[in-house]
């Protein structure tokens, strides 16, 4: 998932541009010079705040928004050149998943189900048994013949999933698919995307504002920022060594390590006079995430380190810690050698008397 | 009252739903498409021709301005050519039917512009042409509202086949005119404002109660 484009992916999105007119003449740009590629069978998350740009780059794909400059390509073929039965043949390739469902309300959801394959021209019978399939995958068989109104929000959000992936697509694009959820259900239709993404190898390109989402089922993540992707890699890596401040910021919500509010308040950013403590953030990664590193190094140097805050997370199956530590502001350089011996990155953030 | 008047009164009341259910029929099969049309034809939607959209537009709007009494004696021309006469119960349906259409047409465009965009873009990601759109998702989302609709417009033809008289038309309103007011007979007036207002109640009440039944928005119409 780096610039070039690599001819394998799933979704290439190429030095992508779109700008809009603007009312009154002139032109907002809402994307810029994009480049990315989507591997096939990844789940791929782009995060950023409400009007970065991310919902229009994700309607790029199944070209429900037409790139201004650059280009588009999913499964080999330019989204952004493709016109009437062409552009439809690409959709039917791939799902979408939206955030208020868009369940058609006067079909039952086995009728939503059956609409896209309806859409596709596909025989009554082979709908019938496509469909039930699908219902089932999703755990919905009990409640075939409801109608939305009647389902709670992660039953429609089912619902939806399985209608995406009703005409056997290679891709699944998710729109905030979870946001209208409360935090359980979130977690169901998160692990229900998994198993999808594993069983039938789909790629899913997923966008959302909640680095949760992205920490608990996406392998690769995009930060997108005012219409720029400011960091892109491995979900681990960004989250184990985030470089930009909006990445920084978005993780921040989600580790939830962060200075305690008194300690906070007295930091500095130089050593005061006196004895003086060093604040430290450690990030385990690894597999000596896990190891009780902080206790060994105590009793090997002789230090007394204070323990701020700290949290052990989990992205797919590699764990990885924070922690925010003081030290002896005297002894702190040879705390941190100590660590970095040890393959552990460490940041000073700042001084306490 | 005498049997002749009581047969006068159903004969009248007989030549009203005839009347205005020919024309509701008539003026849906063709309100409904431009009415489709018009919900569906601005720029940048399905059907994007904003011109022809606009032309439709003034035409739907210049039929609904003229005053339904105006507009019988207006088309009368018109009328013979279609109905080969221009008098009588029958021909009265042309003036009606020109009245409805347009009126259906904007009851359905409004009730398809109610219905959620994000259906639309639903159906676009699945690969829906713009036909299968309109047939698939935005008349069966708006059905409850298009069924409300012609409810409205079936109790407003009732109004205006009163003025068919005009024309020798028959109806409830023609025989109120003649025999209520011009021969001063109150009682035909009171029983024909009596049967009106029982059509008006039993077309309202039916109305509503398919529109409820196609309605699966709440929860709470789960086997109605």
């Amino acid at each position: 998932m780096k610039t070039e484009s690599s001819t394998g992916a799933a979704i290439t999105f190429d030095k992508v541009g779109k700008s809009f007119p603007k009312k009154g003449g002139g032109q907002v740009t809402a994307l810029e010079d994009i480049s990315l590629s989507v591997e096939p069978g990844t789940i791929t998350g782009i995060i950023g705040r409400s009007g970065a740009g991310k919902s229009t780059l994700l309607r790029m794909v199944n070209g429900l928004e037409k790139p201004t400059s650059g280009k588009v390509i999913v499964g080999g073929r330019d989204v952004g050149d493709a016109k009437g039965q062409a552009l439809r043949d690409i959709r039917r390739e791939v799902g979408m998943i939206f955030q208020h469902f868009n369940l058609l309300s006067s079909r039952t959801v086995f009728e939503n189900v059956a609409l896209p394959l309806e859409i596709s021209g596909t025989p009554s019978g082979e709908i019938k048994k496509r469909v039930d399939d699908l219902v089932a995958r999703v755990g919905l068989q009990e409640l075939s013949a409801r109608y939305p109104a009647e389902l709670s929000g992660g039953q429609k959000q089912r619902v939806g999933i399985a209608r995406a992936l009703a005409t056997q697509p290679k891709v699944l694009l998710s729109d905030e698919a979870t946001s209208a959820l409360d935090p359980e259900t979130t977690q169901t239709v998160l692990e229900l995307l998994s198993d999808i993404n594993r069983d039938l190898g789909l790629t899913i390109l997923l966008i959302t504002h909640e680095m949760a989402v992205v920490r608990d089922i996406a392998s690769h993540v995009a930060v997108i920022e005012d219409g720029h992707i400011v960091e892109d890699g491995a979900t681990y890596d960004i989250f184990t060594e985030p470089k930009h401040p909006t990445t920084q910021s978005f993780l921040s919500s989600v580790t939830g390590v962060t200075l305690p509010h008194f300690i906070a308040r007295k930091l500095q950013d130089t050593p005061p006079a006196g004895p003086a403590r060093e604040v430290l953030r450690i990030t385990f990664v690894g597999d000596n995430a896990t190891d009780p590193l902080l206790a060994r190094m105590s009793s090997e140097l002789g230090l007394q380190v204070n323990i701020l805050a700290g949290a052990v997370e989990e992205i797919g199956p590699r764990p990885f810690g924070n922690l925010l530590i003081s030290v002896e502001a005297d002894r702190a350089a040879e705390a941190r050698a100590y660590l970095e011996s040890h393959e552990q990155r460490t940041e000073v953030l700042g001084y306490v008397s | 009252m005498s049997a002749n008047l009581i047969n006068m009164l159903m004969e009248a009341t007989w030549q009203t739903i005839y009347m205005v259910l020919v024309s509701t029929i008539l003026g849906a099969i063709g309100g409904l498409p431009i009415g489709t049309f018009l919900a569906c034809s601005q720029k940048g939607e399905l059907l994007s021709s904003p011109w022809l959209n606009k032309v439709l537009g003034v035409i739907v709007n210049a039929t609904r301005s003229v005053p339904f009494i105006i507009l019988v004696v207006a088309i009368i021309p018109f009328t013979r050519l279609v109905a080969g006469t221009s008098i009588g119960t029958t021909a009265a349906i042309v003036p009606l039917t020109i009245a409805a259409v347009p009126f259906i047409a904007r009851l359905v465009e409004n009730a398809i512009r109610d219905v959620d965009s994000g259906l639309i873009e639903a159906a676009r990601s699945m690969g829906a042409t713009p036909m299968q759109i309109i047939r698939k998702v935005l008349i069966p989302e708006a059905m409850p509202g298009i069924v409300l609709g012609l409810t409205l417009a079936v109790v407003s033809l009732l109004g205006y086949s009163a003025m068919v008289g005009a024309v020798g038309g028959e109806g409830l309103g023609d025989l109120g005119i003649r025999y209520g007011y011009q021969r001063f007979m109150p009682e035909v007036m009171g029983l024909v404002v009596l049967i009106l207002i029982v059509l008006v109640q039993v077309v309202q009440t039916v109305g509503e109660w398919i529109a409820r039944r196609v309605d699966k928005r709440a929860p709470s119409n789960r086997g109605a």
